[in-house]
């Protein structure tokens, strides 16, 4: 287990060395995106036209905050689960993302991306959105307003705590963990 | 017959609302406490600690432990002897859901179970609530409730067994559906199970279960041993805190029981995570 600090956006370089387990405090600019903002940003993939934001080493955060109270940029803000996204990540990660945020476990297609591409699934602490909300700096609605929590935003962070579950070479923490730990 | 104004309902529930998605009750926050001491994975201990820090800090500057301010669910006890001045109860509780979730900058999670359409400007923001009532002797109104997350519903289950299951059947289906939600619904959780009755009644008991606080013995002796047979093996799966592998997997079993049909076993399990934003209030 290792501790790493990088800013965003991520290159190959940054992701290979990388490591289920390790402790990874993320800077720099994450894009916010659950289910119904998924599904219109792989449509566009797939029709060829234009993103809202760069692709390209991008992270994107599985999050639905709770509105800011004034004079802050965002309110709440922990990971939602992840396996609802399971069907687009490879799609994003094959055209340059390089990581995601979320919680909880995903399938084989996006571990097997994740070697492909050089893509990292890190976990956030589920439960634990006002910490975490306070490490984000910034925040602006890109795209889809309409889907309100659901909608894009572009955060910028500091020192944002995640750990890497599964990595670029196959390995997957929440097994790892588990069978570790298990008492049988 | 005793009267209570609709206002006071309205507000009582708003004020619930607010104070439950900051402050974590302290049941919970000392069985936290008890887990990341005796966590013996380092990786689910700063997990734990991570969570313990978000708690102090909900608190202290008054913002929503999670994200998932939940859908609103209660349960209320209405005594024969007393009535609401001005207006209906079930309005009442609705009018201080929508209140407390706006006034407290909590989330709008209800939506159209087909178009996923938010329902904030047409029912009401994170309307409707969940309301069980039931009629009681007396002239009090009591009333429970939970903000309950996502997460943690997606993995719950139910099913009718055949009799012949017995408890041997329940331990392990409850162990099965602990298992396969691995790191989903946020652990440590709270198991909460429910047993008998019919289908529906196994299901509520299953979501009153979580009410219970931490810590509590269950009364029945014969339940209370179960509980803690199910909490050790939940625990021997190794799944740990957020899921990344550790010795506290869950913190407690709460089981509820009813008389059921010469037919059937109907069992239920409802799980509770970490964020448990729960109270009780008398009226």
């Amino acid at each position: 287990m290792a501790t790493y600090h990088l800013t965003t956006p991520l290159t190959s370089e940054d992701t290979r060395q990388l490591k289920a387990g390790d402790v990874v405090y993320l800077s720099g600019v994450l894009f916010t995106a659950r289910d119904a903002a998924h599904k219109r940003l792989v449509d566009l993939i797939e029709a060829g036209e234009a993103l809202p934001f760069d692709l390209e080493g991008s992270v994107i955060y599985f999050v639905g905050p709770t509105p800011p109270k004034p004079g802050d940029p965002i309110g709440s803000a922990g990971p939602t689960t992840s396996y609802r996204m399971d069907s687009y990540s490879p799609t994003m990660l094959a055209h340059g993302s390089k990581g995601m945020i979320g919680k909880g476990k995903r399938n084989q297609a996006v571990k097997d991306a994740c070697i492909e591409y050089d893509g990292i699934y890190f976990g956030a602490t589920g439960g634990a959105g006002a910490l975490l909300g306070k490490r984000i700096k910034s925040a602006e609605v890109i795209a889809y307003p309409e889907l309100g929590p659901e909608a894009v935003r572009r955060i910028e962070v500091e020192e944002f705590p995640v750990t890497v579950i599964n990595d670029t070479y196959g390995n997957d923490l929440y097994q790892m963990g588990r069978e570790q730990y298990e008492v049988k | 017959m005793r009267e209570i104004e609709f206002d006071t309902v309205v507000k009582t529930i708003r004020d619930l609302i607010i104070h439950c998605s900051t402050d974590l009750p302290e049941d919970m926050y000392d069985a936290l406490r008890t887990s990341a001491k005796t966590e013996k994975s380092p990786v689910a201990k700063a997990v734990l600690e991570q969570i313990l820090e978000n708690a102090h800090i909900a608190e202290t500057e008054g913002r929503p432990l999670c994200q998932d301010t939940g859908l609103a669910v209660f349960f209320v006890r209405v005594g024969e002897e007393v009535k609401i001045k001005g207006g209906l109860l079930r309005d009442a509780i609705n009018m201080g859901t929508e209140q407390g979730y706006k006034d407290g900058y909590l989330r709008a999670s209800t939506c159209e179970p087909f178009s996923r359409a938010n329902l904030k400007d047409t029912i009401g923001y994170n309307l409707p609530a969940i309301i069980h009532f039931d009629l009681v002797a007396g002239d009090k109104i009591e009333i429970e409730y939970a903000a309950k997350g996502g997460g943690s519903e997606n993995v719950s289950r139910a099913r009718v067994f055949p009799p012949a299951a017995g408890k041997e059947g329940i331990i392990e289906y409850v162990r099965e559906v602990v298992s396969d939600a691995g790191g989903n619904p946020c652990p440590p959780i709270v198991v909460g199970v429910g047993i008998g009755g019919t289908f529906e009644k196994a299901v509520i008991s299953s979501k009153h279960a979580l009410f219970r606080d931490i810590g509590t013995e269950n009364p029945d002796e014969e339940l209370n041993e179960m509980e803690q047979t199910l909490l050790e093996k939940i625990n021997n799966l190794g799944i740990g805190a957020m899921g990344m592998g550790g010795t506290k997997t869950a913190m407690a079993v709460h089981i509820e029981s009813n008389p059921c049909h010469i037919a059937s076993l109907p069992v239920s399990v409802n799980i509770q995570c970490h964020s448990s934003r729960h109270a009780h209030i008398t009226l």
